[in-house]
């Protein structure tokens, strides 16, 4: 069996749940293992949740729990681990967000597992599982081999083709779970909401850095540029630093990794951490002041020149 | 109270990736303490610095190059260091196996990673240890105060930040914005000639590393490199906007 533990936000099953249900199809695919899917939601008033990802798996497994309101990676790591012993899992693919690959190790522990991070393929063959991982700040592809009955895997977002959801729904049960008490207390958050689309299931994303000048100079050319295309926003560490941009908006090593169709990169000169946030973009725009910006190196198209005077130019052509 | 800092060298952000036998080659390339650990070892300095009774070991694991990390790390203040000499690469799950057994040896009850390491773009270590120690954990925390023994702070989530409370012990990943490490000066740099380095054997952690690395490739994407000049910015607004709807396909 494999283990998919679902991610999801606002109600809605995450892009990148669909894309482990392709992984772990595809890893399964002449493996000669048991490629059934069984899928775990773990939260409180996740009905719908589970309903929605019932469409493209085996089984559902449901943990609506109070407890389970605030995701803890002690709380998680604790149920996924007992659930892929219970299942007797060969595989548990958890996403490869900021909490995943926080609980993901824990669960590898407690399983005695092989631990393989943030993959870009997956392939089964009896119990040896091989990987592709991007290292070296994303300059450089690995490939990873593990022989184990039982492995854990994140997958990296934005990789995987999502699965479609199919006409009949899976069965569903609930579970029980012994749960520890979580140690880490949250006392406060502070959430950016956005009405565009998320930044990592955009298919274009518009970035800007220092080279848009100020605060009101990214809402001037980024911003308008991004809602002129139905875009997701996105920003450099030197500007979320610079207190103009929240800090969910940053791309890079610190930040979010993005893999989108197009990515246009406005007064980003490109700097390697930034890169490796996302380099691996179908196709790069830049746009910069400097011809020598390294960003130039990795994109496809791109106009070296005034952002004051190109964005504006640009809109009013996309308007045409 | 006794805290260790984790540190690896890595290869610096700015030199190019070269790869020899499969696998990455470092010989001769500019090597660094990860800027990320940099974080960690400052955030311990200024816990002591505000009046806590600390001692602080930096630890690392490879082999005998990553001494100079090392003693990076006491040349901006830490107190000793330990290495865990092994020419094997292993991966953070097996790391964390050695980290855990030097924590309870050294009675440490804080423990300070670098949030993603630069070299195997991994977040895996600060988590396998804390579940070893049976510890708590706190990742990419971006500000620290410790009363007592009570940890306060905020860090990144998936979505925006939280503000956190947690009792030690705890293992704590730094990233950049926490605070801004110093550079060792001079006589620093002398006085850690001085400091203790312990060396041990990895053969006495039990480590048997459950990943394999097979291969490596530096795959660099073909790019199109259309750079088009912007003095006439009308005339390449639409050049451009004519290559995306056109050529690219990428836009409506």
């Amino acid at each position: 069996m494999i283990l998919v533990v679902v991610e999801y936000a606002n109600g809605k099953v995450s892009k990148s749940t669909w894309e482990m249900i392709t992984a772990a199809q595809d890893s399964a695919k002449d493996s000669g293992r048991d490629a059934s899917i069984t899928a775990l939601v773990l939260g409180s008033n996740v009905a719908a949740i589970a309903a929605e990802v019932a469409k493209a798996v085996d089984q559902v497994l449901v943990a609506d729990l109070p407890a389970l309101t605030q995701y803890d990676p002690e709380l998680w790591s604790a149920a996924v681990a007992q659930i892929a012993t219970e299942g007797e899992a060969s595989l548990v693919l958890i996403g490869g967000s900021r909490s995943g690959r926080e609980y993901s190790p824990r669960v590898a522990i407690k399983l005695d597992a092989p631990l393989l991070e943030d993959v870009i393929t997956l392939k089964a063959a009896g119990e040896t599982l091989t990987a592709q991982r991007y290292t070296y700040l994303a300059r450089v592809t690995e490939t990873i081999e593990a022989a184990a009955p039982i492995a854990v895997v994140t997958i990296k977002p934005g990789v995987f083709n999502p699965a479609t959801p199919k006409a009949e729904s899976a069965e569903q049960f609930d579970v029980d779970l012994s749960l520890p008490t979580p140690r880490l207390k949250i006392t406060d958050k502070t959430v950016e909401r956005t009405s565009r689309v998320g930044l990592t299931e955009a298919e274009i994303v518009v970035s800007g850095g220092r080279g848009v000048g100020s605060a009101e100079g990214f809402t001037q050319y980024v911003e308008a540029l991004a809602d002129q295309l139905g875009a997701a926003v996105g920003a450099t560490r030197a500007i979320v630093d610079a207190g103009w941009r929240p800090y969910s908006e940053q791309v890079g090593q610190t930040g979010k990794t993005v893999q989108p169709k197009t990515y246009i990169a406005i007064g980003i000169s490109g700097a390697v951490q930034h890169l490796s946030g996302m380099n691996k973009s179908k196709t790069i725009v830049a746009i910069n002041r400097d011809a020598e910006a390294p960003i130039f190196k990795i994109a496809d198209y791109g106009i070296v020149g005034d952002v004051t005077q190109l964005i504006p130019a640009i809109l009013t052509e996309l308007k045409k | 109270m006794r805290i260790l800092t984790y540190i690896r060298q890595v290869l610096d952000a700015e030199e190019s990736v070269h790869i020899a036998n499969h696998a990455v080659a470092l010989e001769n390339s500019k090597l660094v303490m990860d800027t990320m650990d940099e974080y960690g070892v400052e955030e311990a300095l200024r816990l002591r610095e505000s009046g806590i009774e600390a001692e602080i070991v930096a630890v690392a694991v490879g082999p005998a190059r990553v001494q100079d990390a090392l003693r990076t790390a006491l040349a901006m203040g830490a107190d000793r260091a330990i290495h865990v000499e092994t020419d094997i690469r292993l991966d953070a799950i097996a790391v964390s196996k050695v980290l855990s057994q030097l924590a309870t040896q050294e009675q440490a009850t804080l423990i300070f990673s670098g949030g993603q390491q630069a070299d195997w773009d991994s977040h895996a270590l600060a988590a396998a240890t804390a579940e070893r120690l049976q510890w708590p954990q706190v990742t990419w925390t971006s500000a620290l105060e410790l009363k007592g023994t009570t940890l306060t702070g905020k860090h990144d989530a998936d979505e925006g930040s939280e503000f956190f409370t947690l009792e030690l012990p705890a293992v704590v990943t730094t990233q950049q914005g926490l605070n801004e490490p110093r550079y060792p000066t001079l006589p620093n740099i002398m006085k850690s000639k001085k400091k203790e380095m312990r060396k041990e054997s990895l053969d006495q952690f039990g480590v048997t590393p459950k990943l394999k690395f097979v291969t490596a490739e530096v795959q660099v994407k073909d790019r199109l490199n259309k750079i088009l000049d912007g003095k006439d910015a009308p005339a390449a607004a639409a050049q451009l906007v004519d290559l995306l709807r056109n050529e690219a396909r990428v836009i409506a």
